[in-house]
C-alpha cells in the first residue's frame, strides 16, 4: 500500500514547471555520475537535451530531423552495452519512430530510455499535426515497454533517474506546460516506477489520473470535498506496468474510477485501467480525456476547456459515476 | 590473395550455400536467392576479417555485424555454424516453432547475432549507432553491415547514410548487395534507386564497387576499407541472386521460397558438383 498521503499545505501557491524542463536539468545532473549519451532529432532547444548538451557537449549526438534513424542508431548504441537516451517531441518519438521502436528497440529489449517531450494537447498553438493523444496507446502495446508520465517537475526528476536505473526499455512523456509542482509538497517522496501515488485517500470515488491531469485532479478533489463528496486521487506516472494492486484496492474501497488523461480516451490510461479492474473489479469507470478527435490551435487554457480537461469536468465525471455504483 | 586460401574460403562459401538450401528445404519456406548471393562476402567476413570467437560470442571489443537486409538470415546462420557458433545440424530447425532460428535474426537468442533486424532500414542505424558507440569510447572494434539493393529504397537507409558521414564513422562499413532484383521485379523497373555509386559518394561516403563473388576483390576491398579514413565505406557489391544453385541464379522468384523435394536434390546436386570441381583444380 502507498504511504504518500497529501499533505499539501492549502495557504502555498506551489511553483509551476514543465515536466520537459525536468528531463533536461535531470539529465545534465546525472551526466555527472552516470555515463551515457544523449541523442535529440533538432529539437534540443525544445525538448531541454541542449542543457545537458551545453554540459556534455561530447556525449550529445544530433541526430537532424530524422527520428526514425535515430531510434534505431539509440538501438545500436545500447547494444554495445552503453545506456542512452533518444529525445524528440511525443509524435515523432513515438508516431514516426513507432516501428523503429518496436522493432529495433522493443523486440530485442535494448536499453534504451526514450524521452517524449510535448505531448498532449498542452503543446497548444502548434495545432493537431504536434498534439500527439496517441502516444501512450502505441508504446504500451510494445511487449517489455515501460510507460511513464510524470505529474509534475519533482516526479518527472525522479522519473528520468528511475528510468535510467531500470534496465530495459522505457518511453517517458513529458509536457511542454508548465504545471504546479505538488510532488515537491509531499512528504517522503520515492518514485518508484510501477507503483502510484496516493495524493488522498477517499471514499466516495477515486480519481486515477496521469501527467498534466495530476493537479485537475487534486483541484476536482478539493471541488467535491466541499460538495461533501470524499474522492480519492492517484497520480499513476507508471501506465505500464501498470499497479494493479493499488487499482484493486481502490476499486474496492470506494466503488468508482473516474480516469484522466491528456490523451485519447481510446488506447490510454483509462483503457488501460478499464482492461485492469474489468478482469480483477469491475466498477464503474469514467474516462475523462480527449474524445477521439484531433486537437486545434490555440491557447492552452481554452483548449483544455475546449477538450473537458479541466477540474470540472473531472468532478462532473466523479458525481456521474458515483451515481452509477450499485 | 594466396591461392590455397582463396580455395579454402571457396570451399567453405560452398559449405555455407549447403546449409542455406538445408535450412530453407527444412522449413519450407524462407528466401534463398538473396542468401546465396552474399554467402562468399559474409565468408570471407566471418573466416578472415572480423575479430569474432565463437566460444565468446558477447566479447565485448569484437567486431559486429548487422544484417541489414534481415529476411537473409539462412546466410547469416549457415556461416554462424560453420564458424562454430552452435551446431550445424541445427539449420534445419530453421523457423521452426520450437527454434531459436527466427525467421528473421533475433540477437536475444542466437549466439553471434549481433543485432535483431528484419525490418528494412533498421539495421543500417543500429550499425551507426554501434559503430558511433565504439569511436566515443575509443573502442578499435569495427562494424559491418549488409545491405540490400531493394532495401535503398527504404528513406531511413538515407537518414543513416547521411548520420554516417557526418560523425566521420570510418570504422563502419556497408556492404550493398546490389543482385539486381527485389520481390515485385528487377530493381530498376521497381522503384530505380541507381546510382548508387554516385548518391553514397554524394552522401560523403568511400565507394568501392567489387564482383562480390571474387574474394581476391573482396579482400581487397575490406582492406581499402579498413584503410579509409574519415568516412565510411560502402562496398557496392554485384552479385548474382541464386548463386551456385543452377536454376535459382537471375531468377527472382526465388527470392523467397523454398525448393520441393526434387528441386532440393537437384540444389544438392548442384553444389556438390562445385565442390567437386574445386578438389579438381590443380
Amino acid at each position: 500500500m502507498s504511504t504518500n498521503l497529501w499533505k499539501f499545505p492549502t495557504d502555498v501557491e506551489p511553483s509551476k514547471k514543465a515536466t520537459r524542463e525536468s528531463y533536461g536539468a535531470a539529465l545534465a545532473e546525472l551526466g555527472e555520475s552516470y555515463d551515457f549519451v544523449v541523442l535529440d532529432a533538432d529539437l534540443a532547444a525544445a525538448t531541454k537535451t541542449g542543457v545537458f548538451k551545453k554540459k556534455y557537449p561530447d556525449r550529445f549526438f544530433d541526430c537532424g530531423i530524422a527520428e526514425g534513424n535515430m531510434m534505431a542508431v539509440a538501438a545500436g548504441i545500447a547494444a554495445t552495452g552503453k545506456n542512452v537516451f533518444a529525445s524528440s517531441f511525443a509524435m515523432f518519438a513515438a508516431g514516426r519512430a513507432f516501428e523503429q521502436v518496436r522493432n529495433a528497440i522493443g523486440y530485442p529489449h535494448l536499453n534504451v530510455k526514450i524521452g517524449a517531450t510535448h505531448a498532449g494537447i498542452t503543446v497548444g498553438e502548434d495545432g493537431a499535426t504536434h498534439q500527439c493523444l496517441e502516444d501512450i496507446a502505441l508504446m504500451r502495446t510494445i511487449p517489455g515497454m515501460t510507460v511513464l508520465c510524470p505529474a509534475d517537475a519533482t516526479e518527472a526528476f525522479a522519473c528520468v533517474k528511475a528510468a535510467l536505473e531500470h534496465y530495459g526499455p522505457v518511453y517517458m512523456r513529458f509536457g511542454r506546460f508548465a504545471v504546479p509542482d505538488y510532488s515537491a509538497y509531499l512528504q517522503d517522496y520515492r518514485f518508484e516506477i510501477g507503483r502510484g501515488v496516493v495524493y488522498r485517500e477517499g471514499s466516495d470515488a477515486t480519481i486515477v489520473a496521469t501527467g498534466y491531469m495530476v493537479h485537475l485532479a487534486i483541484e476536482a478533489a478539493k471541488i467535491l470535498e466541499g460538495e461533501g463528496i470524499s474522492a480519492a486521487v492517484v497520480d499513476l506516472h507508471t501506465i505500464k506496468p501498470i499497479d494493479r494492486e493499488l487499482l484493486v484496492r481502490m476499486a474496492e474501497q470506494t466503488g468508482a474510477i473516474v480516469t484522466a488523461e491528456e490523451h485519447n480516451v481510446i488506447g490510454g490510461l483509462g483503457a488501460a485501467v478499464c482492461e485492469t479492474l474489468a478482469e480483477t473489479c469491475p466498477v464503474p469507470v469514467l474516462r475523462v480525456g480527449t474524445e477521439d478527435t484531433f486537437g486545434r490551435s490555440g491557447k492552452v487554457p481554452p483548449l483544455l476547456e475546449l477538450y473537458g480537461l479541466t477540474a470540472g469536468h473531472i468532478a462532473e465525471q466523479v458525481r456521474r459515476a458515483i451515481a452509477m455504483k450499485k | 590473395m594466396n591461392k590455397l586460401r582463396e580455395r579454402e574460403l571457396r570451399r567453405i562459401a560452398n559449405r555455407v550455400r549447403v546449409g542455406i538450401i538445408e535450412g530453407v528445404y527444412a522449413a519450407g519456406c524462407g528466401h534463398p536467392g538473396g542468401s546465396l548471393s552474399i554467402a562468399d562476402i559474409m565468408t570471407y567476413l566471418y573466416f578472415e576479417k572480423m575479430r569474432v570467437d565463437p566460444e565468446n560470442p558477447g566479447m565485448p571489443d569484437r567486431d559486429r555485424f548487422v544484417l541489414s537486409k534481415g529476411h537473409t538470415a539462412p546466410c547469416l546462420y549457415s556461416v554462424l555454424a560453420e564458424r562454430g557458433f552452435f551446431p550445424r545440424e541445427e539449420l534445419k530447425t530453421l523457423r521452426r516453432i520450437d527454434s531459436r532460428l527466427q525467421g528473421h535474426p533475433d540477437m536475444k537468442g542466437v549466439p553471434g547475432v549481433d543485432m535483431s533486424t528484419g525490418s528494412l532500414g533498421l539495421g543500417i542505424s543500429a550499425a551507426c549507432g554501434m559503430a558511433l558507440s565504439g569511436k566515443i569510447d575509443g573502442k578499435d572494434y569495427r562494424v559491418y553491415a549488409m545491405l540490400g539493393d531493394g532495401e535503398s529504397e527504404e528513406g531511413q537507409v538515407w537518414e543513416a547514410a547521411m548520420f554516417a558521414a557526418h560523425y566521420k564513422l570510418d570504422h563502419l562499413c556497408a556492404i550493398l548487395d546490389w543482385n539486381g532484383l527485389q520481390i515485385d521485379g528487377p530493381v530498376v523497373e521497381v522503384m530505380n534507386p541507381t546510382p548508387l555509386d554516385e548518391k553514397f559518394r554524394a552522401f560523403g561516403w568511400h565507394v568501392i564497387p567489387i564482383d562480390a563473388h571474387d574474394f581476391s576483390a573482396i579482400e581487397a576491398a575490406f582492406a581499402e576499407a579498413e584503410a579509409t579514413k574519415g568516412q565510411p565505406t560502402l562496398i557496392l557489391a554485384k552479385s548474382i541472386k541464386g548463386k551456385g544453385v543452377s536454376y535459382m541464379e537471375n531468377e527472382c522468384e526465388w527470392h523467397g521460397k523454398a525448393p520441393g523435394e526434387e528441386l532440393y536434390h537437384k540444389a544438392i546436386a548442384d553444389l556438390a558438383a562445385i565442390a567437386e570441381a574445386i578438389e579438381k583444380e590443380v
